[in-house]
């Protein structure tokens, strides 16, 4: 896989065969054993190291407890009541209209400005062409092979590119790093593979949004990003249109891989069904998502707006390794209602003079309950490391709560470590500012915590920045009075 | 264009303003003046809708209508302003932004075309030049990191910008140094008008020789006692408020 014609020729091939997926229309019953592992890798046609890689997972996932360290409370799961393989809904068992949809989020779709259509696909209703986007998607694909950039989901690369995934899938996030991930690994459903060649600029964003299928990647999505030297990608995640999903469980496993000077973004914008006022439907999001600068002078930037989600549980970490690696990770969290979240981020600084940034702006409203949990760790070697973290949280009420815990942990003399944390609230005084000059409530209210997030949103791709702040005053209506 | 009879209110269940008489006329320019505690900031947040203020009798009526009933951003919209003594910070809400959606937000209730990026940008230059101030003021977040004297520059320069009927400046004066405070002056005195009114409050007399007012009025304990034309400021400068307040104790 030296010369960049190889590259090519997998790409063009690869392309052929567009960005579906055959897959079966059988739904497997609940329940959770080694043939039903064996059944999903079968079903999939899956290499022999592949199947052996989700057994090994299986088996390691049965001797884990679950863990219960979050600040998120929820009904234990019955991992036995979950289907491991359904095949996309047919036609007939979805819902017929946008009648039978909660009208809560039929109102969210038209303040966003979804197009009608659209608006079926997000609620799950059977349409026959989700896009009109074809020659989008052609002239995308077209560009993205010329670079020899290869994006596809994760059951194509399994069978055409089963070198690459051998030796980068479970590098970073291993089977057995935690309960969710071990059952991620044994039975993931599909996801993504993106990687980018030695050298090259992607020349576009990439983001799901272009795969036509990507929308039933089901509850167990696996997603892998390899970024050979000297090469950037930048990589969107979800959409700010509430997404319903049956599935109520959801736990993700994301890893990226940055070889020398090679740069990952990696931008989400989640906003799962957070449930009804009671919270019930909502989804729970129990992700894993780490990047591993592997290479020196590597850079991996997370920036992430949730709204979304009954619960949220994820740390999106970076594994410092290589020298001068830099660790970035920006984050708007918002919970209202109901909503709970516990997330944060780790930076764990293992190369010489590495460096991290992490601002996390939490906002609660409601009765919503939301937790930072950070660690920042300076290995025994990493001298020269640096770290600036900066943990705001933002009130909106007197029902909710926020919590910071940050872990530092340093293991060398020359660390330079900065922490700031703030709470606050948005005060009378504000509000009052901004309505004697002529503002509503509501706009006052939107106006700040966009000012208050900011930093975050500056992150974002330009369009996507747009579409977030305008998902956060929608998200925040009636928050306050 | 406001008219005040006897207006009472309370805070934290304490009487402050017990039926107060005031009136102002159009382009007219009003100073309050009244020891700590008279009840003049309280008038100004009575008048501009701030929560926290229980109005136990009497009646405000701007321009016809009945303040008291009306939301904050309702009477902002119909064309009062108040100059904060305390600025408010907005960190990270950048001042353009602010002042755009402000004006917006105005002209819309009003029933008017909003301003596009473009021709707002024009407008705010030209203000800026009337009141000499500095573009960079434009790039920071509301009076964020502000110095007192910027803070109160910034008000008066979102004063111009929103074209009030009536404005209320709120001891405009304090904490502001002899240069700072001409600055700010000059500024007020850039946006007198016949179509404008302003309510001048402010405890020390020196402002005054700055912005003549047309008319001087004595505040205390919740009451104005005394109205007269500008030189009444003189003599209370001269006097002191104790002159007042004895003379009313008389009275």
């Amino acid at each position: 896989m030296t010369s960049a014609t190889a590259v090519d020729d997998i790409v063009g091939s690869e392309y052929e065969h567009g960005f579906t997926t055959e897959i079966a229309s059988e739904t497997f019953p609940p329940g959770l054993d080694e043939g039903v592992v064996r059944a999903i890798s079968a079903r999939k046609g899956e290499p022999e190291f592949m199947t052996e890689w989700r057994l090994k997972a299986y088996r390691h996932w049965l001797t884990m407890p679950e863990p219960a360290w979050a600040a998120v409370h929820y009904p234990k799961i019955d991992f036995q009541s979950i289907s491991y393989f359904s095949a996309p809904k047919r036609p007939e068992d979805m819902p017929k209209s946008l009648d039978e949809i909660d009208p809560v989020l039929l109102d969210t779709y038209n303040k966003l400005g979804i197009p009608l259509e659209e608006q079926k696909a997000l609620a799950g209703i059977a349409v026959d062409a989700v896009f009109d986007s074809v020659s989008v998607a052609t002239t995308f694909r077209k560009s993205l092979a010329e670079a020899g950039v290869i994006f596809c989901s994760i059951s194509e690369a399994v069978h055409d590119y089963p070198e690459l995934i051998q030796q980068h899938l479970g590098s970073v996030v291993p089977h057995t790093d935690n309960y969710y991930a071990a059952l991620n690994a044994a039975v993931y459903s599909d996801g993504t593979f993106v990687y980018v060649p030695k050298g090259v600029r992607c020349p576009m964003e990439l983001s799901t949004y272009f795969r036509i299928n990507a929308r039933n990647t089901g509850q167990f999505e696996r997603t892998l990003i390899v970024a050979e030297a000297g090469s950037y990608v930048s990589y969107l995640e979800g959409c700010t249109a509430p997404q319903r999903d049956e599935n109520q469980l959801h736990a993700a496993v994301v890893e990226l891989i940055a070889m020398d000077d090679a740069e990952i973004k990696y931008s989400t914008v989640q906003n799962w069904y957070p449930g009804d006022a009671q919270g019930k439907g909502g989804i729970y999001n129990f992700v894993t998502k780490r990047g591993d600068c592997r290479g020196a002078r590597s850079k991996i930037s997370w920036t992430q707006v949730e709204t979304g989600s009954a619960i949220t549980w994820k740390y999106p970490s970076c594994l410092l390794r290589g020298d001068d690696s830099i660790g970035e990770f920006y984050s708007v969290a918002v919970t209202k209602g109901r909503q709970q979240a516990d997330t944060g981020t780790k930076m764990i600084h293992i190369g010489k003079n590495t460096s991290s940034t992490i601002v996390s702006k939490g906002i609660s409203a409601g009765e919503g309950t939301q937790t930072y949990r950070g660690l920042v760790r300076i290995g025994p070697r990493a001298e020269g490391a640096r770290n600036h973290t900066q943990c705001d949280s933002l009130l909106i009420g007197d029902r909710c709560s926020a919590n910071t815990f940050p872990y530092i942990e340093v293991k060398h003399p020359s660390a330079n470590m900065e922490h700031e944390a703030t709470t606050s609230k948005i005060s009378d005084d504000q509000l009052f500012y901004c309505r004697s000059r002529g503002l509503t409530e509501e706009d006052a209210v939107s106006m700040i915590v966009n000012g208050f997030c900011k930093e975050v949103f500056n992150e974002l791709p330009m369009e996507f920045a747009v579409e977030a702040q305008k998902l956060l005053s929608i998200s925040l209506e009636g928050a306050v009075g | 264009m406001l008219a005040v009879k006897g207006l009472k209110a309370n805070v934290g269940g304490k009487e402050i303003l017990r039926g107060l008489d005031f009136s102002v006329g159009p382009g007219e320019v009003h100073a309050i003046m009244g020891p700590n505690g008279s009840g003049k900031s309280t008038f100004a947040h009575v008048l501009s809708g701030r929560e926290g203020y229980e109005v136990t009798a009497g009646s405000a009526t701007f321009e016809g209508q009945d303040l008291l009933a009306l939301e904050p951003e309702e009477r902002a919209q119909l064309g009062l302003f108040l100059a904060f003594q305390y600025p408010v910070e907005l960190p990270g809400v950048n001042n353009t932004y602010f002042l755009k959606a402000a004006l917006n937000s105005i002209l819309k209730a009003r029933g008017q075309p909003e301003l596009d990026a473009v021709s707002f940008l024009r407008l705010i230059k030209e203000k800026l030049k009337i009141l000499h101030l500095d573009d960079s003021l434009l790039k920071r977040a509301v009076n964020a990191g502000f110095s007192g004297g910027e803070k109160k520059r910034n008000e008066i320069f979102q004063m111009a910008l929103l074209e009030p009927k009536l404005a209320i400046l709120d001891e405009t004066d304090s904490g502001l140094d002899i240069d700072a405070l001409r600055v700010v002056a000059d500024g007020v005195n850039a946006l007198r008008s016949p179509e404008r009114s302003m309510i001048v409050v402010t405890h020390y007399q020196r402002l005054l020789d700055y912005i003549q007012p047309d008319h001087v009025h004595v505040l205390s304990k919740g009451r104005i006692i005394r109205s007269g034309g500008k030189e009444l400021a003189l003599e209370l400068e001269e006097k002191g408020y104790g002159w007042i307040d004895a003379e009313g104790q008389a009275a």
